[in-house]
């Protein structure tokens, strides 16, 4: 308990700021990206996510970098950047068409440079075949992502300036001198006079250089700076830097980015932090008061992870309460409890922080979902174990809480999991009802499956499974599943007329619609079955486990048939641990079917193991 | 005796059951077909009708093997539309059906209404209203889209898929007079006179098509038309598309024939919407395949139209029109905005904000629906969760009454 609240301190607690760059403060500077304001620190983290699939760099002579520092080594020092292992390559034909070590799996720029003619002759090709992502094969996927890898690698490094810029101070200063004869020399040129043909070079090869930066940059990370400017009024430095060739000039914030960038490369610490100081005093000057909060407060966000201690903790309640089930010490049970309550706090206050930073109610997407039936699935657990304090509400929390975290974290591996609602999801009324309905009942259809699941496990390959222990599960099942028709039906429904106030159409048999109506069906199959008293215990115990089959096909499958409106993405690596999911509950099924002669617990008195063997 | 048998079966629970696992395999399968099929041949063949037949299922078992990774070949719309129809599951029509009676039979057989079971009661009522409410609806709601261009008006709205072969008489420069014949009526050798003072006969009709100038064609064969845009292009068929983001464009070969004989063999298709002029009598005509048009006594016209993306994105961020209403008849006149979850109700009809032209950022396309029944679903939802939620209570208090004692 001690050790859980002295974890979540440390994590709260804001590290010393070590001596040399300020990193973190360069992480709470805002930008625009993705139609969102968002510090730099979550560009660097989702960009690294994206292509490395980890949060952080893994250095070669041991221990690791913080992706920001990472992002500043890209935006000012590409060369040294180039030599990073970013890139993370797994399909074998890949590596040998771009000539690297079969040993690896994490691959430099440098390391493929070479080659990469091929890879773009690859890309080339499955563009003009028009193969769709469902068609490709494994190693068309693995070039294609690739592909888009570095594209996304040459846009950050051209973000704050060229790839190949030496010392950008001087080269702004050379621009700003070019720009009064060259666009005279461009106007002649225009209209077909005489013109100054060294002033035209001059500029020219700013403006080319600028014009690539333009249409590659990646972050919108230039501020208008104008007195009424609107929240979008954000442009790459590229950009921003063409614009002065067009009567303005050169910004307060490019040449403080200039100042860092040199300052970074020859290594003036003093510089670097004066610059950055400097650059937040006028973003405050210009009343981007809001921006450098929501920079400041997302920052922490990222960096206390709240969902990544949330998912360890829960894996401690799991252990300590599987422990008091097995050892009747009821001090571990009461720790399993306490810890629990905590641990859910955290994973509340988490979601809550989410949801004041997006503005938004708590699912916007598959990942936001994943955290939003963690959070529904151990709230019931937490009321269960309230109601009957026997350890089986705490595990269900943990497993829950804890397996859904893992699924979240594995959803935002696509990078930014905070992005703008397209125009017809925009709308916080419905989706703070109708998606949370849907979303809750999901969560309590998957809890009624696991306590099931726990009542065929445990009849069947222990003893301890009494029948009073049958009876207060199959209770919990059933009243779960209550709560779970009326969620997942009133979600539906609340779905349905959010259609037909939208499009005039409250069903439209859409894919993700058949899944919510699946859940509703299957729900009900079971009430009947219970209440026509049709079949036994176990047998109902093998309908609620295969309620997760259901859901699990309704939460992620429709994602994969690739139609429909709610069909956000083709996910090609979930499919397969979704069938394995499949799989998994399709055993316990069959156990739960099997006669009770072949469990451990539940048989009757008279059935010995002699008759048990030969049955 | 077997009367007696059949009516304790119709209330059983045990049929609920059963029906219930039926849906819940048709919804899944109806599902998986809505790939191979598209979206409105898959609702066609699984849930507007009384049996699934082999083809749409053989499309639908394919997509579910796909998805497991085994390979097998999918099924492609034509040839499911093409199959011999042989039922081999429920459909969609049947099994709510069945599900109605056996509600109904139950309630009026076995279950007394008692204060502990008003909860279930009222969910069944509310899941009565429901079905009978999507029933109307399917047979009653009619959809439909206005294409509007900015300061264009219209007094008609056009269907999504359905096309019609339209007449017009335009003598009269006032006023057109329209004969519109549904695509349901083209069928290859059908002969419609309607009010025409000429017969039409339909020689070919391709439900989708593209054309292609006849000097490419290989064969150097007299095309079918002698008049028209048919002197120049030919039609060929192509298979329906099944993409949602594309409709069928239909062509058609016909001849027209008054009492004197053949007036000429044309080539009309929805790709010349606008159509092709012929005189008989001394009057005009334009012959013209279009989409069906739906007229209505007033008038849309738009004045602006606007749609905005994220900064740096290609994510849509609010898209609204600017109309104006005009109805001679009533005199009104007045403008109106339409935008995403914002629609306009009027005269039985509502008109939403559905999308944009891909080519025209000037353009906006509304979505126009009738549906009468639109109300049913809303008042069924509201008995149904009134229910689930007394009937939720009702557990709860008891739950908590025998955890005191």
């Amino acid at each position: 308990m001690a050790v859980a609240l002295l974890t979540i301190a440390y994590c709260l607690v804001p590290a010393a700021s070590k001596s040399g760059f300020d990193a973190e403060g360069f992480g709470r500077l805002p930008v625009l990206l993705n139609g969102r304001t968002q510090p730099l620190d979550s560009v660097a983290r989702n960009s690294l996510l994206i292509l490395r699939g980890k949060q952080t760099l893994a250095l070669e002579k041991g221990g690791s970098m913080p992706a920001i520092r990472w992002l500043m080594e890209v935006f000012f020092d590409g060369s040294k950047a180039d030599s990073r292992t970013i890139f993370r390559i797994d399909h074998p034909e890949l590596r040998g068409m771009l000539g690297v070590s079969d040993e690896e799996k994490y691959f430099s720029m440098a390391q493929f440079q070479p080659k990469l003619q091929s890879l773009l002759k690859e890309t080339q090709r499955i563009e003009s075949e028009q193969i769709k992502p469902e068609a490709q094969s494994p190693f068309e996927k693995a070039v294609m992502r690739l592909n888009n890898n570095v594209i996304l690698y040459r846009r950050l490094k051209n973000s704050m300036q060229h790839e190949e810029t030496r010392d950008f101070e001087a080269d702004l200063a050379a621009y700003q001198t070019a720009i009064a004869p060259g666009v005279k020399a461009i106007q002649a040129r225009e209209g077909g006079q005489e013109f100054d043909q060294k002033a035209f070079d001059r500029i020219l090869d700013h403006l080319q250089r600028y014009d690539m930066m333009a249409r590659f940059g990646y972050t919108l990370a230039v501020p208008s700076g104008s007195p009424n400017h609107v929240r979008d009024d954000w442009t790459t430095v590229g950009a921003a830097l063409m614009e002065a060739a067009r009567g303005g000039s050169i910004g307060t914030p490019i040449s403080l980015f200039a100042r860092m960038a040199d300052a970074y490369r020859s290594d003036k610490v003093e510089v670097f932090n004066a610059a950055l100081t400097e650059y937040g005093g006028w973003l405050a000057e210009h009343r981007y008061v809001p921006e450098l909060a929501k920079g400041r407060s997302e920052h922490y966000f990222n960096r206390i992870e709240a969902f990544y201690v949330t998912a360890v903790f829960y894996v401690f309640v799991f252990i300590l309460a599987c422990a008091s089930w097995f050892n009747n010490v009821p001090a571990l049970s009461r720790a399993a409890w306490q810890l629990l309550i905590l641990t859910w706090i955290a994973h509340t206050a988490g979601l809550i922080y989410r949801m004041i930073l997006e503005g938004r109610p708590p699912v916007t997407n598959l990942y936001s979902s994943a955290v939003f039936i963690g959070w529904g699935i151990a709230g019931l657990g937490i009321l269960l174990e309230r109601i009957h304090s026997n350890a089986i509400g705490s595990v269900l929390a943990a497993i829950g809480g804890g397996s859904t975290l893992v699924v979240a974290h594995h959803l935002a591996m696509d990078g930014d999991t905070m992005e703008m609602m397209r125009a017809v999801l925009d709308t916080n009324f419905w989706l703070s009802t109708h998606v949370v309905a849907v979303t809750l009942g999901y969560a309590a259809t998957f809890a009624a499956g696991f306590l099931a699941l726990l009542y065929v496990l445990r009849g069947f390959f222990t003893t301890s499974l009494s029948t009073d222990m049958a009876k207060s599960l199959s209770r919990m099942v059933y009243g779960v599943i209550c709560f779970a028709t009326l969620l997942s039906f009133t979600g539906t429904v609340l779905g349905g007329i959010w259609a037909d106030q939208s499009w005039g159409r409250f069903w439209g048999w859409d894919p993700k619609e058949n899944g919510a109506l699946m859940i509703v069906l299957w729900n009900a199959f079971f009430l009947h079955a219970r209440w026509g008293k049709v079949c036994s215990e176990k047998t109902l115990m093998a309908i609620a486990v295969f309620g997760n089959v259901i859901t699990a096909f309704s939460w992620f499958g429709v994602n994969m048939l690739g139609i429909g409106l709610h069909s956000y993405g083709f996910m090609g690596a979930a499919f397969s641990w979704l069938i394995a999911f499949d799989i998994s509950q399709l055993i316990v099924v069959g156990l739960a079917l099997l006669p009770v002669a072949y469990w451990k617990s539940l048989r009757p008195p008279q059935a010995t193991p002699m008759k048990a063997t030969s049955a | 005796m077997l009367l007696k048998r059949l009516i304790r079966i119709l209330c059983s629970l045990q049929l609920t059951m059963v029906l219930l696992a039926l849906s819940l395999i048709l919804v899944f399968l109806g599902t998986m077909a809505q790939e191979p099929l598209g979206l409105y041949i898959a609702q066609a063949r699984f849930f507007h009708s009384s049996f699934v037949d082999a083809a749409s299922m053989l499309a639908a078992l394919k997509k579910a093997a796909q998805l497991l990774n085994i390979y097998v070949t999918p099924m492609q719309a034509d040839e499911v539309l093409s199959a011999r129809w042989i039922p081999v599951f429920p459909g969609g029509y049947f099994l709510g059906g069945a599900l109605l009676l056996n509600l109904l039979a139950a309630h009026w057989q076995r279950f007394v209404f008692t204060r502990k079971k008003a909860g279930i009661f009222l969910t069944h009522v509310g899941l009565i209203i429901l079905l009978l409410g999507q029933l109307f609806t399917d047979q009653l709601a009619r959809e439909s889209g206005i294409h509007l261009t900015e300061g264009e008006t219209k007094s008609y709205s056009e269907s999504d898929r359905r096309s019609e072969l339209a007449v017009i008489d335009v003598t009269d420069a006032a006023k057109d007079r329209v004969v519109a014949i549904p695509d349901n009526l083209l069928v290859e050798g059908a002969t419609l006179a309607d009010s025409l003072p000429f017969s039409i006969r339909v020689a070919k009709y391709y439900e989708h098509s593209h054309l292609t100038n006849r000097a490419d064609l290989a064969s150097s064969s007299a095309g079918f038309a002698n008049q028209g845009f048919g002197l120049q292009v030919e039609a060929l068929p192509l298979p329906k598309v099944t993409d949602m983001d594309f409709r069928d464009v239909p062509s058609a070969y016909i001849e027209l024939s008054g009492p004197e004989g053949s007036l000429g063999r044309w080539l009309v298709s929805g790709h010349l919407e606008r159509g092709q002029s012929l005189s008989y009598k001394g009057r005009s005509y334009r012959l013209a395949l279009r989409l069906q048009r739906h007229y209505y006594p007033f008038s849309l016209t738009l004045l602006k139209f606007s749609h905005d993306k994220y900064r740096g994105t290609d994510t849509p961020r609010n898209f609204s029109s600017d109309v104006r209403l005009q109805n001679p008849s009533t005199r009104e006149d007045r403008e109106i905005r339409i935008y995403m979850n914002n629609p306009l109700r009027y005269a039985g009809l509502t008109f939403y904000q559905a999308s944009f032209d891909k080519r025209d950022d000037r353009a906006t396309i509304l979505q126009v629906v009738r549906n009468p029944s639109w109300l049913a679903p809303y008042i069924a939802c509201g008995v149904v969760a009134l229910g689930l939620v007394i009937q939720f209570l009702i557990h709860l208090v008891a739950f908590l009454g025998r955890r005191k004692a």
